[in-house]
């Protein structure tokens, strides 16, 4: 398909793409183009700038920060998050989920910055960065902010990044004690799910946030209260999801109805649960 | 500062071999490799980024490259099917398909033995499991995949 016209640039700096993106009205940035391409193709979309990141290295790097946090690039893959020696000491749950996302070829080009900021309602990373309490750092010409996963996903292709804005990475903290759990259902065996679940268990309680449900992740919050010094038993956690599903309004479509998708929200939750309760260290 | 451009000189190495060449911006790779090089080895399947007959390995990995843009491969090491076998002694994996009958109308091909070769060169004796996760992307209408999957694993030893 042929793509309207476009401008391109590469810049070599951090500095020099907040610049473009905020000097040049109808800037995108282009990280691994898995969706803005084809978002462009179809004609759902016609950014006038395109600021490609490619060049920016440091967007690419996983590490640790001084205080111990995950600290993931924009720029990082999903084949790097697969792979990475950081992330299974620190989140495997991040490299687990990162390798049921799409296929090889888009986990090969498609970043983290790019899953996040795009919030496709059925996107992976959202609920789980949400569950596992992630922080977002957005660079602009003027300042560096940093903003809580809860305050970062605001609707369905929006997020806290605004106009003029990049987002540089996403800090996560280390599991410590904490078991982390997804779970869902999907369109077939590897495809995209209907709904999804992602949960952590910890000292500090629970955290469980659902995708596919809404226009950004939603917390189950009421169920989260309920699990406050549960047993974790299969029996506990299923009485815990009653009624989550009725205090959601989800979306209807030809992979599942409304009232099924707030059946799978609660089936995803537990499931979701009793993974992160069993993983829980010393569980 | 970098100056946004509607084209952009690229240089890259395909098959072995350098080009440079001035691109417009929107061209999407997959155009860039068969309109402008010729190379029409790579299929355009569905051009939404779904089939996989497009792949291409970009430094080693396979990427769709209906899903990128040609500029976005400057400075990049490309190979397509073409450069599979440059002499025409084809490779084992190519004999594999031949041998198994892993193809009926060939639409996907290319782009199985593009992820197929990836999978082969980071581990040279796939499961069958680790070869259905590897062509995950690549989809085929006609076999139902298990003569593909056959052949692959065949080149690597496995039953």
């Amino acid at each position: 398909m042929l793509l309207r016209e476009v401008d391109y640039a590469r810049p070599s700096t951090v500095e020099e793409a907040v610049a473009l993106l905020a000097g040049y009205e109808g800037a995108r940035a282009l990280a691994g183009g898995q969706t803005i391409v084809n978002v462009m193709k179809s004609r759902a979309a016609a950014p006038d700038v395109l600021v490609d990141l490619a060049n920016l290295e440091e967007l690419r790097t996983i590490g640790f920060s001084a205080d111990g946090l995950l600290e993931i690039g924009a720029m990082v893959t999903c084949a790097q998050l697969v792979n990475s020696s950081e992330v299974d000491v620190a989140r495997p749950i991040l490299a687990e989920v990162a390798a049921t996302i799409a296929d090889v070829q888009v986990r090969n080009r498609g970043t983290v910055g790019g899953n996040v900021c795009v919030n496709d309602p059925t996107n992976h990373l959202p609920p789980l960065l949400v569950a596992l309490g992630a922080t977002f750092t957005i660079r602009s010409r003027e300042s560096e902010r940093t903003v809580p996963a809860d305050e970062f996903f605001l609707g369905v292709y929006l997020t806290a990044v605004g106009e003029g804005e990049l987002l540089t990475k996403v800090s996560v903290p280390p599991s410590n004690d904490a078991g982390d759990g997804f779970a869902g259902v999907t369109i077939g065996k590897h495809g995209t799910y209907i709904v999804d679940a992602a949960a952590t268990v910890s000292d500090d309680g629970v955290r469980i946030a659902l995708g596919c449900v809404a226009a950004a992740p939603v917390r189950a919050t009421a169920m989260e209260d309920r699990l406050a010094g549960s047993d974790f038993s299969a029996d506990s956690v299923a009485a815990a999801a009653q009624g989550l599903g009725a205090s959601l309004d989800p979306p209807s479509d030809v992979h599942g109805s409304a009232d099924y998708r707030r059946h799978l929200a609660e089936v995803s939750a537990v499931r979701a649960v009793l993974q992160a309760a069993g993983r829980r260290k010393g569980a | 500062m970098a100056t946004p451009a509607r084209s952009r000189a690229i240089s890259l190495v395909i098959n072995g071999e350098q080009v440079e060449m001035e691109v417009p911006a929107r061209r999407l790779l997959v155009h860039f490799i068969r309109d402008d090089l010729g190379l029409t080895g790579t299929h355009v399947g569905c051009d939404t980024g779904n089939c996989g007959a497009c792949t291409v390995q970009l430094d080693g990995e396979p990427v769709k490259s209906c899903m990128l843009l040609a500029v976005q491969a400057d400075g990049s090491r490309i190979a397509t099917v073409e450069g599979l076998a440059p002499d025409g002694d084809l490779t084992a994996l190519q004999r594999a398909f031949n041998e198994h009958h892993a193809l009926q109308c060939g639409y996907c091909t290319p782009g199985m033995l593009m992820s197929a070769s990836a999978l082969l060169a980071r581990n040279p004796h796939p499961t069958e499991e680790e070869v259905r996760y590897a062509l995950q992307g690549n989809i085929c209408r006609c076999t139902g995949y298990v003569n593909i999957v056959e052949a692959v694993v065949a080149v690597g030893g496995g039953a």
